[in-house]
């Protein structure tokens, strides 16, 4: 029975060995490749950490198990080692994983500064501008683009134009926009894109990505913000700029159409 | 009658006492008691219902997760007006009192409280608390706030309730518009928080005082057993952090019920209502929250892993591996634990360049953890193993925590976290933390001081099977939900099959259902077992276990005052399998055994002290 027990806590570092092993081949981690640059850089930072973690978790869970199964072998009458600990054993298990979580915590602050401070955006987000602004409201996303030809204002202009839980942006170049909510805390979350970014009363947040391929994106919220939180879907639509031109200008007719129809001759 | 109530029992030992004694009624002896033994046990038996209520809050969230719109089994007839069904509202309010139960009303009372109270003043060999009559405060400062927290669950009717997480981050929180339901329910739940948070305040100075002041002679710090290290620490978090939250929710309060304006900003419309005033800031809430709740998640950690400590190296007749780094282990913890509630907030919207250092300070705190967890390992290693059902309970505490501690690391990592946050990475990391290590642990502490609180021994084959059901059940729940997180599967959805990119985790989120399930009936053994241990169990005496802490020299269960005598401490609380006890023909030594040539000294003064 001491041997069962002994193994029965074998079965976790079994299961993750097999995992590691399986799990590539049929694609069971991160189902979706990341759409973005920056998603990629972001993905790579979670397997180097996910390749150091499995090694630890395999190593101090078989450890576990070993120290388990080494007295479960032993007899019942043996005596048990009188050790108060060791100290160099001590040292070495406090100076390498200190230096492993140094190093993680290191290497990607070049990521994070890149995702989140203003100052290492894309140079290209900088000239450009926020393209857009995005707000969350209870439960649905709405978008304000301004006037073709005009920059982006914090305030609404009269030549605003409006959508709501569908943006479309151009691919292939860093595209900046200002999030803001309306009313409760919401968070803007592209999975495909990995960025993730809470909307918070009171606050302009800039927020930035890359789409290099074209298609649709999806949008969810984050972070709690009453009944309807599971339901707010937007999509990004990402596009070549010439057609986010032409769907701006649509919407611009659109929007400007006064409710006056020409009637054709023929008809008569 | 002696058999049926075990606490009439400790009255055979009344006699050896060496103290004054004087007769109480029954209401000053169980209910209003001021004796930590009772306290502790009353705290015990709450929480340990209280544990139940919240398992059955998070059944009903899995139920909706695994069959989204279905009528309920049994229960959905309390709400057949509504269809039986769970409404997204009512989703929202289930996993907020999930969480609001389970931390507040079980894992800090049920370490704090109970095994605190219970511990506290036998570990180091005092007869009551500083403050008896605080202590007795403190429990019963709980049940107003259990009140309020059940008060704020149907004052509106079935289905109304806090629906703003147990973060309850403003404005959802703040504004009684932005969650129809909640307008009452949220000011309660308020209120009960603030009784819980003085509740708490009251065990740990009581805590802090018994510790600095009432132990035994010769028991010096370094002498102390690790639970009452990890107990000592945890009393110093929850009175420096505490306050801050207190402060918080009546700033909450007041945004709610007198129009003041700490956490919202001016011109805000929620839900058609007229605009807000004044110029607050959400994220004020943000960090005062979290400046408790992360210290918070460490006052649910510690005691737990102080008490595992202790019973580890009772259970391999070994002492505990380095015991001075971990007492250092356990201080850094604490002191980090101050510095890194910023990692809660990455993608908050705060200043980034704060995320960097919260980051460092987060990964800084990893390496406290991985230190005990190498001692632990170190503990067991040579040790002559007793695998009874606390030895598997604690092994899983350590094999749990590594999971817990190691998923981690994904989150500390910030552009890691962008991705992870609020999705169910986080969810099955707090749970390996809270239910695989702290709850664990907790297990194994009943079955290990069941037989010094009730004076015999709960029935190990049963506890034996509680483990294993609970263990597989757990990890069937909970680590597929790393899967669902790295998926991108967002948290406190009450149908996350609405978006196509999840629809496919449908089997997946029905299997873990199905292990919570198979969990939560396990639970019903430990239930059984408890009570049928305390009426029917085997009877033991003082020391079953052959354990060397100060607890066990006195009489099973302790009469009031404790001790036969006033304990002397010898020497340090691990010395198992020593020479000195392999003189004495035993593989433990108690800490009361003075050395060989002190003992005429000290059996002169024992039989001087009990004249």
């Amino acid at each position: 029975m001491k041997k069962f027990w002994a193994l029965f806590f074998f079965f976790w570092p079994v299961v993750a060995i097999w995992s590691c092993w399986v799990a590539p081949a049929r694609g069971w981690w991160f189902p979706t490749e990341a759409m973005s640059p920056l998603g990629e850089r972001i993905d790579g930072l979670f397997y180097l950490i996910l390749g150091i973690v499995t090694v630890v978790f395999i190593g101090t869970q078989f450890a576990l198990g070993y120290v388990l199964w080494q007295s479960a072998v032993k007899g019942d009458d043996e005596k048990a080692e009188f050790s108060h600990g060791s100290h160099s054993l001590e040292l070495i298990w406090t100076v390498v994983p200190s230096f492993v979580l140094v190093f993680i915590a290191l290497y990607q602050m070049d990521v994070w500064a890149e995702f989140r401070v203003q100052s290492f955006y894309p140079n290209q987000t900088q000239e450009d501008g926020p393209r857009l602004e995005l707000t969350a409201r209870q439960f649905e996303w709405r978008v304000r683009y301004p006037e073709p030809g005009t920059e982006l204002k914090n305030q609404p202009q009269p030549g605003d134009l409006y959508a709501v839980n569908e943006m479309h942006v151009a691919t292939g170049r860093p595209v900046k926009f200002n999030l803001r909510t309306d009313d409760v805390q919401h968070a803007f979350f592209a999975p495909e894109l990995r960025v993730k970014q809470d909307a918070v009363a009171g606050l302009i947040i800039p927020v930035w990505f890359e789409i290099p391929k074209a298609g649709d994106y999806d949008v969810v919220c984050a972070e709690l913000c009453g009944w309807g939180h599971y339901k707010m879907r937007a999509t990004i639509v990402a596009e070549p700029q010439r057609q986010v031109d032409e769907y701006l200008s649509n919407l611009q007719s659109e929007q400007n159409f006064d409710g006056v129809v020409t009637v054709d001759d023929e008809d008569e | 009658m002696a058999t049926v109530s075990p606490a009439i029992e400790s009255h055979s030992d009344d006699h050896a006492q060496g103290h004054d004694h004087h007769e109480i009624g029954f209401i000053q002896k169980y209910v209003f008691s001021t004796d930590h033994k009772v306290i502790g046990v009353q705290f015990l038996a709450t929480t340990l219902i209280m544990l139940m209520a919240g398992g059955a809050l998070a059944l009903a969230v899995r139920w909706q997760l695994a069959f989204p719109w279905q009528t309920m089994p049994i229960v959905g007839k309390l709400f057949a007006g509504e269809g039986g069904q769970i409404s997204p509202e009512f989703y929202t309010m289930l996993f907020t009192m999930h969480a609001s139960v389970m931390i507040f009303l079980v894992i800090i009372p049920i370490l704090a409280g109970a095994f605190g109270n219970f511990l506290i003043p036998l570990q180091i060999g005092a007869d009551d608390m500083a403050f008896p009559v605080l202590n007795m405060l403190s429990y019963w400062f709980m049940w107003p706030a259990m009140f309020f927290f059940f008060a704020s669950f149907v004052v509106g009717g079935v289905t109304a309730g806090p629906a703003a997480g147990w973060t309850s981050y403003p404005l959802l929180s703040a504004l009684t518009a932005a969650a129809p339901g909640s307008g009452a329910a949220q000011t309660y739940w308020l209120l009960g928080l603030t009784f819980v948070g003085v509740s708490s305040m009251m065990g740990s100075i009581n805590y802090m005082t018994t510790i600095i002041n009432m132990r035994a002679p010769g028991m010096t710090l370094f002498r102390m057993p690790l639970t009452i290290w990890s107990m000592f620490i945890t009393a110093i978090l929850q009175a420096f952090a505490l306050p801050v939250l207190t402060a918080a929710g009546f700033m909450l309060l007041a945004d709610r019920t007198m129009g003041t304006c700490f956490f919202v900003p001016a011109g805000i419309i929620v839900n058609n209502a007229a605009p807000t005033v004044g110029g607050g800031q959400p994220l004020l809430w943000q960090h005062l929250f979290w400046f408790y709740s992360h210290p918070a998640v460490y006052i649910m950690l510690l005691p737990a892993m102080g008490m595992v400590s202790d019973m580890l190296s009772c259970m391999c007749r070994k002492p505990v591996f380095g015991y001075k780094p971990m007492v250092y282990s356990m201080s850094a913890i604490a002191g980090l634990g101050f510095i890194v509630w910023g990692h809660h907030m990455f993608t908050s919207g705060m200043n980034p360049a704060l995320g960097m250092t919260f980051m460092t300070s987060t990964m800084m705190i990893a390496l406290p953890s991985a230190i005990k967890t190498f001692n632990w390992i170190g503990t067991i290693w040579g040790g002559n193993v007793r695998f009874n059902s606390v030895m598997l309970n604690c092994s899983g505490f350590v094999a749990m925590f590594i999971v817990g501690g190691l998923s981690g690391i994904f989150m500390a990592a910030v552009p890691v976290d962008i991705y992870f946050h609020d999705t169910y990475f986080i969810v099955a990391h707090f749970h390996y933390v809270l239910f695989g290590s702290t709850l664990f642990g907790v297990f194994a502490a009943i079955t290990f001081w069941f037989p010094k609180m009730f004076g015999r021994m709960m029935n190990d084959t049963v506890a034996k099977w509680h483990f294993v059901l609970s263990f597989i059940g757990f990890n069937g729940a909970f680590f597929p939900m790393h899967l669902l997180g790295i998926v991108g599967m967002p948290r406190r959805y009450a149908d996350p099959y609405l978006h196509p990119y999840l629809e496919h985790l449908l089997p997946m989120n029905q299997f873990i259902t199905c292990s919570a399930i198979l969990m939560g009936f396990a639970q019903i053994l430990l239930l059984g077992n408890f009570a049928y241990s305390i009426f029917f169990g085997k009877k033991c005496g003082r020391n079953p276990w052959g354990a060397n802490g100060l607890e066990w020299s006195a009489p099973s269960p302790p009469g009031h005052g404790n001790f036969d005598v006033p304990p002397v401490c010898y020497r340090g609380p691990y010395e198992y399998s020593s020479p000195e006890a392999e003189a004495l023909g035993q593989d433990f030594i108690l800490q009361t055994e003075p050395p060989p040539d002190m003992k005429k000294t000290a059996e002169t003064e024992s039989a001087e002290a009990t004249a």
